[in-house]
């Protein structure tokens, strides 16, 4: 009875319940908040509300919006893991040894990292761009809105596989991108590797839907008029990400399923046997890896792009010049994926390439840099929080990027490979670049979402906290790294002296976190007080783009009536010039229906990683047949349109308009 | 009276224009689908290409494949190819029996293919040639086995516009369907053309 009992839940039993305190603690505190979130919406009686106002949407705003919060939760989960790595790192030195158990700490090490990008980035990036980026170029929705409601439940339940992992089995204790021959089987013999790699595959199909979906969007969906040329910078930047994520994720998908059939099906590739080549996987893993950085980098380089030049009453400096510099890092930036292992033994002649290919790309970053400088140059600055976060990001950032040309000379690589210097270079790119730039982007357009502004004093405080918290956290890990401290280390001798060093680190980790703490203070107190910093105008910033010509928060359709564009900064110019457009009488605007599809496309793909995991074949077949029947009967039901009849359109219109028909 | 039957007539032929707006994402959305499975077979190439000699004193593809059978297999999935554009060419002009069996002789020449393959893959497990063998024989079943998995996606997929096609009538989501379907079927074809000149062409002679 016992034995078909196991062999029925495959590798799964009640060992995979935690045994360590720590996550315990985790796993019973995430479980009593989902069902303090389950209770409250059955007390409330909102089911019915979220099934049809959130589950089932395929509007690109309730999208985006669902993308930040399950990011921003990502982000609270990854800084914790950041928190007791340096809480490790601070204490566990000579005879003491920290609160992690080494296993625990390369879990830990590993959650962060991969959270972090994967969940976390990726996350707040697709759901900004969802939130504006239709309404930036002027279009209704985005090409595939049922595609996109998929695009999220693969990315959500992907995000629900990894925290699985806390409370049933364990995570990878293999690194961020789990180099083999560790990750095999032999050498990890655990579910960890396999919670790492389903839950990527996973997300990372929802991010190459979602690349393909924005490219078209992009394409061929902007306002009557609006040329390439004349797009918003931001519009561009996400192209540029969009056509990376393209070229890139499939390379991931095939790495991630090679790995998981040497590991579940006893293939060859990465062996350090039977002919398999470890080497094949770093390479592979870094030909996706390098882009995504850029991925992650490009839609907040626009975002900065959008806010330099309104809140400096500007147009934006050098526009040609930053769409050149877009496609200058797009192109290069997959010539360079080597220099994260010059160590390799590749010969001096390639290192000496690929050095010099990536000392190539700070010059259209810097280009960029130079052109937001300049956008300010005698602009009317209003240093509002946004500002502040872009200050921080161009000292922090050029900072960064100094360190990282000069890890791109291979003989200071063989120094400093390995080392906490690189940790602490691009961790300055990706927090000061990345973070600071979806942070800009989130207080930016919230107004737009929600109809009211964030406090601005908490936001700036926020701004402040991180900014110095952040030179604290991670100016001695450069210093560090020079004396010699590697990464992922969760213990040292005391006689290296490294200790106070690792002091003001967690000091300054410890300022982030009251940053990260004045955030979330700052958005409950602005609902708090919403009434105080409400939107009536639309343009709460005096702005220059599209989005800020309908009202706040836009209507379902975004723009009764498509703008028709004739210049860059289009709404800039209707704002200012005297003749006023004609209005046209509104038409019917067909918006997609609610499909419940993408969910349960995320769930059956949910359930077929957790099966694979723990090798529960019946419950594979299930998950399988599900995702099956779920896209025929989708790709064969009939109408998936509903009408928007002038009539309803009026009713919302007319009242926003002063009470004239338009 | 007349100028409002006019606009509706407008609004209605505006729709028409939005539908075929709709057509051509749709297609180029394809399109994009299609590069970025091309990007995924070119890393499995890529893979394959690195891994070909690494026997680990098993055989080597001189030896396990037999150019005739995978020259057959081309064949086979040529001709599908073909009759696959008959299918479309059908649906063009609304002959809806003509596509059913163009669409049917398709699939036969379809699973024709598939089952060649699948032979050949249990013999090579027969002969203890699996893929736990070796690098080389993990990265030519997942090579081979990968556009297997594709074919099998268009054979269901082709099932079903089957299925349909004989309950309802050739509209435009059949025609664009159909379409899209010969677009991923062709592509398929020029994927086996660089497996069979990589793995059996080039194999067979010893490269």
């Amino acid at each position: 009875m016992m034995n078909n009992l196991a062999n029925i839940l495959g590798k799964l039993n009640v060992h995979a319940l935690p045994s360590s305190p720590i996550t315990a603690g985790a796993v019973i505190g995430g479980s009593i908040a989902v069902l303090a979130v389950i209770a409250l919406i059955t007390y409330k009686k909102r089911w019915t509300w979220l099934y049809k106002e959130w589950i089932t949407t395929t509007n690109h705003k309730k999208i985006g919006v669902m993308y930040i919060i399950v990011a921003v939760l990502m982000l609270l989960r990854g800084a914790s893991d950041a928190g007791m790595m340096r809480l490790q790192q601070a204490t566990s030195v000579g005879s003491a040894h920290g609160l992690l158990s080494p296993n625990m700490f390369q879990q830990v090490v590993s959650a962060h990292g991969t959270i972090m990008i994967f969940f976390a980035g990726m996350g707040l990036m697709f759901g900004l761009i969802n939130l504006v980026l239709p309404l930036m170029i002027g279009a209704r929705d985005v090409a595939f809105p049922f595609m996109n409601s998929t695009s999220f439940w693969l990315f959500a339940f992907g995000a629900v596989l990894i925290n699985l992992s806390l409370g049933i089995g364990e995570f990878s204790a293999a690194g961020w991108l789990a180099y083999p021959p560790l990750s095999e089987l032999k050498y990890s013999p655990g579910v960890g590797v396999d919670y790492w790699i389903w839950s990527l595959q996973i997300a990372g199909i929802g991010s190459l839907l979602s690349g393909i979906n924005f490219i078209v969007t992009i394409l061929k969906m902007r306002a009557p008029g609006m040329t390439l040329m004349k797009m918003p910078m931001f519009a561009w930047s996400v192209l540029g990400a969009m056509t990376l994520v393209a070229f890139a994720f499939p390379i991931l998908t095939v790495t991630l399923t090679l790995l998981a059939l040497d590991r579940t099906l006893g293939m060859h590739f990465f062996s350090a046997g039977y002919g398999g080549n470890a080497m094949m996987y770093i390479n592979l893993i870094w030909a996706w890896g390098h882009p995504e950085v850029y991925i992650l980098i490009l839609p907040a380089f626009g975002i900065f792009s959008e806010i330099v030049s309104t809140f400096s009453s500007k147009r934006l400096f050098g526009y040609k010049s930053m769409v050149w510099a877009i496609w200058a890092i797009v192109f290069l930036s997959y010539g360079v994926w080597l220099h994260h292992f010059f160590t390799m033994g590749a010969g001096a002649n390639v290192n000496a390439v690929f050095g010099i290919a990536t000392m190539l790309i700070a010059v259209p970053t810097g280009v960029k840099i130079f052109n937001w400088l300049f956008t300010m140059y005698r602009g009317r600055i209003r240093f509002t929080s946004p500002m502040i976060w872009f200050m921080g990001f161009v000292f922090l950032f050029t900072m960064g990027g100094v360190a990282g040309v000069l890890m791109a000379v291979p003989p200071i690589d063989f120094q400093l490979h390995n080392s906490l210097f690189l940790v602490a270079h691009f961790h300055t790119m990706i927090v000061s670049g990345v973070l600071f730039g979806y942070f800009a982007g989130i207080t930016y357009w919230f107004p737009k979402t929600f109809g009211f502004r964030l406090n601005e004093k908490l936001g700036k405080y926020a701004a402040y906290c991180w900014i110095v918290g952040f030179i604290l956290a991670f100016l001695p890990l450069y210093i560090l790294g020079i004396m010699g401290a590697t990464r992922r280390m969760d213990h040292y001798s005391a006689s290296l002296g490294w200790q106070p060093l690792f002091i003001v680190a967690g000091i300054g980790a410890s300022i982030i976190f009251i940053g990260l703490g004045l955030q979330i203070l700052q958005v409950i107190v602005s609902i708090w007080k919403r009434n105080e910093t409400k939107d009536l105008s639309g343009d709460p910033w005096s702005a220059r783009t599209l989005e800020w010509s309908t009202t706040s928060p836009p209507p379902e359709y975004n723009f009764a009536l498509l703008p028709v564009v004739n210049q860059r900064d289009a709404y800039w110019a209707s704002k200012h010039s005297k003749t006023k457009t004609e209005n046209d009488s509104y038409s019917p605007i067909y918006s997609p229906k609610n499909t419940s599809s993408g969910f349960f496309i995320g769930l059956f793909s949910l359930t077929i990683g957790f099966s694979i995991i723990w090798h529960i074949w019946w419950l594979l077949i299930i998950g399988f047949l599900g995702l099956v029947l779920t896209i025929i009967l989708r790709t064969t039901s009939g109408e998936h349109e509903k009408v928007i009849t002038v009539s309803q359109i009026e009713k919302i219109e007319i009242p926003l308009n002063g009470g004239t028909k338009a | 009276m007349s100028s409002d039957i006019e606009t509706i007539a407008i609004k209605q032929a505006a729709h028409v224009a939005e539908k075929h707006e709709e057509d051509s994402k749709t297609l180029f959305g394809f399109w994009l689908y299609l590069m970025t499975d091309c990007v995924l077979f070119a890393s499995l190439f890529a893979t394959y290409a690195v891994l070909h000699n690494n026997t680990f004193g098993g055989q080597s593809a001189h030896q396990l494949f037999s150019l005739p059978y995978a020259l057959t297999e081309t064949l086979i999935l040529l001709t599908s190819s073909f009759t696959c554009g008959l299918a479309v060419l059908a649906a063009q002009s609304k002959r809806k029996n003509q596509v059913i069996s163009w669409l049917s002789v398709t699939f036969v020449l379809g699973i024709s293919f598939l089952s060649m393959e699948l032979t050949e893959f249990s013999r090579l497990a027969a002969s203890n040639n699996s893929w736990h063998r070796s690098g080389f024989l993990s990265s030519f079943f997942t090579l081979v086995g990968t556009h297997g998995l594709h074919i099998t996606i268009g054979l269901l997929w082709m099932f079903v516009m089957i299925f349909r096609l004989y309950k309802g009538s050739i509209g435009r989501t059949t025609i664009r369907q159909l379409t899209l379907f010969s677009l991923f079927w062709h592509f398929l074809d020029v994927i086996w053309i660089f497996i069979f000149t990589i793995v059996y062409l080039l194999g067979g002679i010893g490269v």
